[in-house]
């Protein structure tokens, strides 16, 4: 019977557990003790406390838990308990900066401040508005846009379809160092071809050259993958009823992955719609609607936010234009992400009965 | 419509590596063909080249002779894309279009090579459901997508999806694996129906569904592990089940080894 020591001990199948509401009461504890301290400690931050807090709910999940129900259950507590830290240390920016952009933002921010310009408007008066930016804005990034998705999709279905080899390699390695390349790279880039060399003024369309460098990687990236998903089966099952190549890309494989292809997309505009430097140096600013990308200065939604916050030296106004012009951009984003939801919802491929 | 294939010295490779040697066969017309044997042998393999689906994969190239009636499958100015629409093929798992509804799926072939009227493509639907015995199942639903249906259900589909485009032959790659028995049944009672008309090639493990559907039946081999595969001997069904010329067949059939 020497052999019987080794063998795992098989006891009860139950054992202690703590009650449901034990987290959420070692949180509740935790909050109240952490603020207890920094009040006791004289520390005035917002921080300080909440840092202790999350502190003591890790570790005092981990104690309570490890006495009474086990050292197993307690790390499965202490992780579950770090993932919910970590959600909320998260939130945290994301939330208090959303709520001091509206806060702030809303001030201002109405159907005048829409639909006019700061034409006529000194920067330390009120009024005002950013029709003009969001004119530039759009344009922008409408044409870069234009320019990007084709040339991003296409080179997207070379690599994916047709690439094989060293030049497909090539394409590929370019494309990753072209997605690390600083925005500001790529307006001077551009500045010296188009501006330098070509001998050309400031206009929308230059600064899309710009951003449709940055939008370009993006699109091939997010495409690629959305392609690779596209089971081989399918274009398998296209080629073998006599459809050719192309057309099994165009009616089969883009049509499966087109969900996916849109959400890339918008997410490569919302990258590109906050982007400053490119504008700053070939596109300028103006005060006036120009609604023309081909010709002179045009205004874009982050660059009037820049300026109206350098230029509000103690006014309220431009100040409070700033924030609202910023709610804006956010809003515009948030938009444009809702309606590539939608899209990827509508064209997903159906699976209902 | 249904055609002879007469396949001579056919060697097909995947980069450098030879997959199947020297293979030489012919299948009648409006008949079914069955080829059996272990896997890796390159039955799938071969099936691939008799539609030149082989050389989608990457690396997949292939020298000798395919006769299709009196034109060879890869002479010189055959157009890959014309030898699919008369060389249909159904997959070992089911493959409808997940973007297309039952009626676009089978419409697919049509559509996709050309324009066709409505009332046309119609008719075309229906006959193919008819003939691939889904159209009293799926009538009330055409328009909904073709993913929703079972498994059965969906292989039939897309042997409707595979005759609408009027081929001459139909390669089927395991087309049962997937199924249940019930659904297998349905599928091998198409087969018998469908060789009125086709040349049919059937690649499967089922030594039983073999027996059961084939007219003549090949035998595969390969001698070890990386090593070519190749064609054993082809005989009529009956033959092959019960008195073999080669002893491997034998072992083969009755489960000695493999």
């Amino acid at each position: 019977m020497s052999h019987a020591t080794l063998t795992p001990k098989h006891g009860s199948l139950r054992g202690a557990t703590l009650p449901k509401w034990f987290a959420w009461a070692v949180a509740a504890g935790s909050v109240v003790l952490g603020l207890g301290i920094s009040t006791a400690a004289g520390l005035d931050s917002d921080i300080q406390w909440a840092l202790i807090a999350a502190v003591l709910f890790v570790a005092g999940s981990y104690g309570i838990s490890a006495k009474v129900e086990g050292r197993r259950q307690a790390k499965d507590r202490t992780a579950t308990s770090l993932v919910w830290v970590a959600f909320l240390m998260a939130l945290v920016p994301l939330i208090s900066l959303i709520w001091e952009t509206v806060k702030r933002g809303v001030k201002v921010l109405d159907g005048y401040f829409l639909s006019h310009s700061m034409g006529v408007v000194a920067d330390t008066e009120p009024g005002g508005g950013i029709y003009h930016a969001i004119v530039g804005t759009l344009e922008q990034v409408g044409l870069a846009t234009l320019i990007s998705v084709p040339i991003g999709v296409l080179t997207a279905i070379y690599l994916v379809e047709y690439g094989r080899g060293r030049l497909a390699k090539a394409v590929t390695f370019f494309v990753d160092v072209m997605t690390g390349i600083p925005s500001i790279v790529a307006g001077l880039f551009v500045l010296s071809v188009w501006i330098l060399m070509l001998d050309m003024g400031p206009s929308g369309f230059a600064g899309s050259m710009a951003l449709s460098i940055l939008m370009i990687p993006v699109v091939v990236r997010s495409t690629e993958e959305m392609l690779k998903l596209v089971p081989n089966e399918l274009r398998e099952a296209s080629l073998a009823l006599g459809v050719p190549k192309w057309r099994t890309i165009l009616k089969v494989v883009l049509p499966t992955s087109i969900g996916g292809i849109t959400t890339g997309v918008m997410l490569a505009i919302a990258r590109i719609t906050g982007e400053t430097a490119p504008v700053l140096l070939l596109v300028w600013v103006t005060n006036f609607i120009n609604t023309n990308p081909f010709q002179d200065p045009q205004a874009s939604l982050p660059m009037y936010i820049y300026l109206q916050y350098q230029n509000s030296g103690g006014s309220g106004a431009a100040y409070d234009r700033a924030w609202a012009a910023a709610l804006t951009l956010i809003a515009f984003i948030m938009i444009l992400n809702l309606v590539a939801r939608g899209i990827a919802r509508w064209k997903a491929p159906k699976t209902g009965r | 419509m249904a055609k002879r294939i007469d396949v001579s010295g056919l060697n097909a490779y995947y980069g450098s590596f030879l997959a199947i040697e020297d293979i030489s066969m012919t299948v009648e017309p409006r008949s079914v063909t069955a080829f059996i044997g272990p896997s890796g042998c390159g039955k799938s393999t071969f099936l691939r080249t008799l539609n030149r689906m082989h050389e989608v994969t990457p690396g997949g190239r292939v020298d000798g002779k395919v006769m299709l009636d009196d034109e060879n499958l890869y002479g010189a100015g055959i157009d890959p894309v014309a030898v699919r629409r008369e060389v249909g093929m159904v997959f070992q798992r089911p493959n409808p279009f997940p973007t297309m509804s039952v009626y676009d799926n089978v419409a697919a072939g049509l559509r996709l090579n050309g324009k066709y009227k409505k009332a046309e493509l119609d008719d075309v639907v229906e006959k193919s459901l008819r003939g691939a015995n889904l159209w009293n199942e799926v009538k009330d639903r055409l328009n909904k997508p073709g993913s929703g249906l079972s498994g059965g259900q969906q292989q039939r589909l897309c042997i409707a999806r595979a005759i609408a485009v009027e081929p001459n032959v139909l390669l089927m790659d395991e087309p049962c694996s997937a199924l249940d028995p019930i659904s297998t049944l349905a599928i091998e009672d198409l087969i018998g129906e469908l060789k009125e008309q086709y040349t049919i090639v059937i690649v499967t493990h089922n030594m039983q569904q073999a027996a059961r559907v084939s007219d003549r039946t090949a035998f595969f081999n390969l001698s070890a592990v990386g090593q070519p595969g190749k064609l054993i001997e082809i005989d009529d069904t009956e033959r092959i089940f019960s008195n073999p010329s080669v002893q491997a067949t034998e072992d083969y059939i009755s489960g000695r080894f493999g």
